[in-house]
């Protein structure tokens, strides 16, 4: 490997790096944060069978999982303005991952929280507590333990797909790596590179999956 | 104490229960026994408002409840009077026996922790079970934690404890554990409704007995006079063959 290119893969790793560390995994990390939010609200409406609100949870989900990522990402940065509505880059891709990823962990919750018996509901009633004591204590952390696996799927996946913030000029570490080729035109060697710092995040993310889903599997015995 | 009149319910165009009478007074163990799809689990499931009956009224301590439409806050007020022992446990499973105990108390009746952990760990004791207090309950074997949930049940000193064929999720050889801790029970005083295919358990504990087949009583009466001398040819019937398990 001939001198400048290694001295460029070098010099380019912190500024790719450095990105990661302050943009893709805030961006990761707040908007899952707000996915997780959005997600337990809409599955519980769901779960309960809120009238109207149930409604309006099908469609924003339909919505948001029928669409792609993309192209919400655009509406939202590009189109919205049109509609007086001006986001800065940043802000704008935390919405619209909030939201994008909230539709499909929704599911996820959703689903976990049917797969929860329904003897479990009606112990807690027994034992004297309402429905939302027994859904906070009960219910849901037998749901959440269930969709912990599923859900680390979904954040795993997510700090890759803000790669497609860069799209709306946030610079994050594939639109840094983006400009520091621009200067030096070396595609393979940085492309290359930037994939290898994506595989570092996510091998820590699965590693992080694993101890959580240990821990989980102590906390509920043998049988989970 | 406990008494249902005329209780009646359908699911779809299924009568499941055809106007059911049914009393209990205060230390009563009273057993319900008939066939399997008689409308025995459905009765105990509708006095506790797990199942919406369609009409009836209830009377409990009394005071008087319209089964059609009662309130879900006069439902949560009466749960917290009474117990339900399940066929299949219902243990919650991400918690420990203790706080499986414990957690009616400090939740729904807002006992200080302290106080509720030491109610619990009494009532875990009562059932045979100090050793197991934190384990959960896929650590436990059936006859476990159908004891657990007897002591989660006595922990709230309930009323009345309504039991749905304790037993018979269990094998045969953990049976005899449970029915022991339901006979302590028996003798310390506790109104309990049971129903169960638990004959032997039935004669020997029972002060009460109602025999229901179809939806409807076909007999009730001291315990006593229903397994010695039954009135009805069906009832005899069913004694004879020992019931459903036997
Ligand atoms: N949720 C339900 N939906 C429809 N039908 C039901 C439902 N629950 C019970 N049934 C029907 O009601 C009838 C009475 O059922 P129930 O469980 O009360 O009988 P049981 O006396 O407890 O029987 P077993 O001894 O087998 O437990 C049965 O025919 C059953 O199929
Ligand atoms: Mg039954």
């Amino acid at each position: 490997m001939d001198e400048r290119l290694l001295s460029i893969i070098i010099d380019s790793f912190p500024k790719i790096l450095v990105p990661g560390l302050l943009v893709t995994l805030p961006l990761t990390a707040i908007a899952f944060a707000f996915a997780m939010a959005i997600a337990v609200a809409a599955a519980l409406v769901q779960f309960a069978r809120v009238p109207v609100a149930t409604q309006l949870c099908r469609f924003y989900i339909w919505i948001f999982r029928g669409t792609p990522l993309l192209v919400q990402l655009f509406v939202v940065f590009y189109g919205l303005p049109r509609a007086g509505l001006t986001l800065d880059p940043f802000p704008a891709a935390v919405i619209v991952f909030s939201l994008n990823e909230g539709a499909y962990c929704a599911e996820t919750v959703r689903a976990a929280l049917e797969a929860v018996p329904a003897g479990q509901l009606e112990a807690g009633y027994c034992a004297g507590m309402s429905y939302l004591q027994t859904m906070r204590r009960i219910i849901l952390p037998q749901a959440m333990r269930t969709a912990f696996p599923s859900l680390s799927n979904s954040l795993i996946a997510m700090v890759k797909d803000t790669s497609l913030a860069s799209n709306i000029t946030v610079v994050e570490m594939f639109r840094a790596t983006e400009q520091i080729n621009a200067t030096v035109y070396e595609p393979l060697a940085l492309y290359i590179e930037v994939g290898l710092v994506y595989l570092l995040f996510s091998t820590a993310l699965t590693w992080l999956q694993g101890v959580g889903e240990r821990r989980l599997g102590a906390y509920q015995g043998k049988g989970g | 104490m406990l008494e249902v009149r005329n209780i009646r319910k359908s699911f779809g165009g299924l009568e499941v229960l055809k106007g059911v009478d049914l009393t209990v007074s205060r230390g009563d163990v009273a057993v319900i026994l008939g066939p399997s799809g008689s409308g025995k689990t459905t009765l105990l499931r509708c006095v506790n408002f797990l199942e919406p009956a369609d009409s009836g009224t209830l009377v409990f301590d009394g005071e008087e409840f319209q089964l059609g439409h009662v309130s879900r806050k006069d439902a949560a007020r009466l749960r917290k009077k009474t117990a339900f022992v399940f066929q299949n446990y219902n243990l919650f499973l991400n918690k420990t026996a203790l706080q499986n105990v414990t957690e009616g108390l400090i939740v729904a009746r807002k006992m200080p922790r302290a106080q509720a952990e030491e109610l619990g760990r009494r009532a875990l004791d009562r059932v045979g079970l100090s050793g197991r207090m934190g384990h959960y309950p896929s650590q436990l074997s059936g006859g476990q934690q159908q004891r657990v949930a007897i002591a989660r049940a006595v922990a709230t000193d309930p009323e009345i404890i309504y039991f749905d064929e304790p037993t018979s999720a269990l094998d045969p050889e953990l049976t005899g554990e449970v029915l022991a801790v339901m006979r302590r029970l028996a003798e310390d005083g506790m109104t309990m409704l049971v129903v169960t295919h638990e004959l032997g358990f039935a004669r020997t504990v029972a002060t009460r007995a109602v025999f229901m087949e179809d939806g409807a009583v076909v007999e009730a009466g001291p315990a006593r006079q229903l397994f010695e001398n039954p009135g009805q040819a069906r009832t005899r019937a069913f004694l004879q063959t020992g019931g459903p398990s036997a």
